[in-house]
């Protein structure tokens, strides 16, 4: 089954590419994600599968983490389809294969259970996405691909030197050599511990520049600013929580060997670091794309912060890395909705959204409550859930620079957001014909019913996934 | 053995030095690619018995990192019609002068980590980060896109020779895995340079720099 989710898109990417017309192409995108999705229900209905080989192997957090990828995908596959109709008169033969190709990398690194094959497919997840950055062609956008990938392939680098130097301290010790997480959380306690603290530094610095922590975010805003919204959301609820999972089965292995005080504290002070730059760089923020890359720096914080906090902390960070991804979904498609209508993504330009496209800009509204963690939405629950395990847990400071820091981004991305969709629309952009159709709403309202649905009610399916993923990273084996 | 593998990496630390004075880019991406070959070389000692695998790695190292990514950088820079490094914000001595601390920092970093007792008295750790702190020196002093490239292949360079302390411990198919990852990623990033060439007339990255806060 491992095989069949990591080859069936490259296949298809294959397909993609060997087509010659330009509008069936795109439909291979949500025909994909759909068979990918529904292969994913099915594996996570049997718990019982056996790993096909050693080094591909499904552990929980992974398991919560290929269905948030796959649904997201799915929906996003289907507004893909409404965009590249807009952009018909582009050639989208590379987009697609690599967009296709690109969920099978993702899929690669969730399985992946050996500490060289994660780093191997993550990658490959940035020589694919750069051609998604680059595919709108403006000087900007050159500039925008030429800063991802060299700061991601300078970070992941230094992940690959973090990986060797935890293989180092596996084969200091005399054990035997493996690199399959398995068994360094397995002989954890014997690894030799100055080795492993420097290589969770470098793991840390490497795998955080992949998820765009600060102060290694700078690609993030030029990034996703200049990238399609359709690509933008893929990065942001996609790629970063694969980033995220590698960080966390690192972390996890430091938590076996007994060094989680010492990696727990870094987390935390860098994931309230991260909160802290996206809530001034977000203040005052004309770009709405820029905003929201800094809204991705924020959660990605709020992630790590929950993770290094443990116990209802990591329950937290699991449930929010859904919410996150959810809801970052309306706010990418809507912005690129938003930036099609208007011709430009900045408020000087943009504003009475939600006269000028009802649907994307009401979405965009309702997004924007729910990101900054307003109830009834999925983030409120479990941003809650994080706070309460700061003052439960008796860190008192941490959890007010939490709230401290949730306030500002509020209000920073506020000031935002409300211009942008209030007010009367400029003369120029009604000359604009764009218009919402069903193809670039739909997905992003089913997102959107998907992030209320979150905040009101956990189905115990998810639940049952969410705590398991949580129970994993408590207990070492 | 092991006082000839300590001579190719002082060699190859010489060489690193050697990048940071030149401003002719030719000689810097062919010294690049002489130092990939050198860790070919080096691949193959490290190997008490060597075997087919660790041929097949040394002579796809050699391949790779010594001939076909220099060749592909030497292409772009032709088609961009480039010659030499502006000066950089950091000179060239002032940066050689950085590098020999590297070094010296790098001496004392590696007496903190312990070693297992097959690799004591080889300077492999030592070698290997410093060659990763010249790799950070070229990627943030320099001013044209090939330089930064250059950086980030020195940089590959010296996790490559920290990965030589595994050797035992590393699947084969990694090695290659890593060595495939670097060869598309050094593809892409010329893909990109070129186009940055085109759009800009230029090379020069401080021509990017409409995306700023």
């Amino acid at each position: 089954m491992a095989f069949a989710l990591i080859l069936l898109p490259i296949l298809a990417a294959g397909v993609a590419l060997a087509l010659p017309g330009n509008r069936v192409r795109p439909w291979l995108i949500p025909a994909t994600g759909l068979v990918h999705l529904a292969l994913t229900v099915w594996v996570l209905a049997r718990p019982d599968l056996q790993p096909p080989v050693a080094w591909l192997d499904l552990d929980p957090p992974g398991r919560l983490i290929l269905l948030v990828v796959s649904l997201m995908y799915f929906l996003c596959g289907i507004y893909a389809v409404g965009y590249l109709r807009y952009r018909g008169e582009w050639s989208n033969r590379t987009f697609v294969s690599c967009l296709l190709a690109f969920l099978g990398v993702m899929s690669l690194v969730v399985w992946s259970h050996h500490l060289g094959l994660m780093w191997v497919a993550i990658e490959a997840t940035s020589l694919l996405t750069a051609p998604l950055i680059y595919f709108n062609r403006t000087p900007r956008s050159i500039e925008a691909t030429w800063k991802y990938l060299l700061v991601c392939s300078v970070g992941i680098a230094l992940a690959l030197l973090g990986s060797f130097f935890l293989a180092y301290a596996s084969f200091h010790s005399g054990l035997e050599s493996s690199l399959l997480f398995e068994d360094l959380i397995h002989n954890a306690r014997q690894l030799s511990k100055p080795w492993l603290h420097t290589a969770f530094v470098l793991l840390l610095v490497g795998y955080g520049t992949k998820m765009g922590l600060a102060p290694m975010h700078t690609w993030k805003p030029d990034a996703y600013g200049e990238a399609p919204g359709v690509v933008g959301a893929l990065l942001a609820g996609g790629l970063t929580n694969c980033a995220f999972l590698a960080l966390l089965r690192i972390y996890h292995v430091t938590v076996a060997a007994g060094e989680g005080a010492y990696s727990g504290k870094l987390l935390i002070f860098i994931g309230l670091l991260s909160m802290l730059v996206a809530g001034i760089f977000m203040t005052g923020q004309r770009d709405i794309k820029r905003m929201l890359a800094y809204s991705s720096v924020e959660h990605m914080g709020i992630l790590v912060l929950g993770l290094g906090m443990g116990g209802m902390g990591t329950f937290g960070a699991m449930l929010h890395l859904v919410n996150n991804a959810m809801t970052k979904g309306v706010l990418f498609l809507t912005a690129g909705n938003i930036r099609r209508a208007y011709d430009s993504k900045s408020i000087d330009e943009v504003s009475g959204a939600m006269r000028r496209l009802p649907l994307s800009g009401t979405l965009f509204l309702f997004g924007f409550i729910a990101i900054t963690g307003s109830p009834p939405f999925g983030p409120f629950v479990s941003e809650f859930t994080i706070v309460t395990a700061a003052f439960t847990g008796g860190r008192f400071v941490s959890g007010g620079l939490f709230l401290l820091f949730l306030l500002i981004v509020f209000m920073g991305m506020g000031g935002t957001v409300l211009a942008a969709v209030q007010g009367r629309p400029s003369g120029r952009s009604r000359m604009i014909p764009y218009r919402d159709t069903f193809l670039t709403g739909a997905p992003v309202a089913i997102f959107m019913a998907l992030s209320l649905l979150l905040g009101l009610w956990l189905p115990t399916p998810l639940r049952t996934l969410v705590d398991q993923a949580a129970h994993y990273m408590e207990a070492p084996k | 053995m092991a006082s000839l593998i300590d001579s190719i990496l002082v060699a190859v630390l010489l060489l690193n030095l050697f990048i940071l004075g030149t401003s002719r880019l030719h000689t810097v991406i062919r010294v690049v690619g002489v130092q990939g070959g050198l860790l070919g070389v080096l691949a193959l000692l490290v190997h008490e018995h060597v075997g087919l695998l660790a041929l097949v790695v040394s002579a796809a190292t050699v391949t790779l990192k010594g001939i076909v990514i220099p060749f592909m950088l030497l292409r772009a820079m032709r088609e961009a019609q480039i010659r030499r490094e502006v000066e950089p914000s950091v000179g060239f001595l002032p940066s050689m002068i950085l590098g020999a601390l590297s070094i010296g920092f790098s001496v004392v970093i590696a007496q903190e980590l312990p070693l297992a007792k097959a690799h004591l008295g080889l300077l492999l750790v030592p070698a290997s980060l410093s060659t990763v702190l010249v790799g950070f020196i070229m990627l943030t002093t320099r001013y044209k896109a090939i330089s930064q490239v250059v950086g980030y292949l020195i940089l590959e360079n010296g996790i490559f020779i920290f990965g030589m302390l595994l050797v035992e411990a590393m699947p084969v198919m990694v090695e290659l895995g890593v060595l495939l990852d670097l060869f598309v990623g050094i593809f892409v990033i010329t893909i990109i340079v070129n186009h940055i060439n085109e759009a800009f007339s230029s090379m020069d990255t401080r021509k990017l720099s409409s995306l700023k806060e």
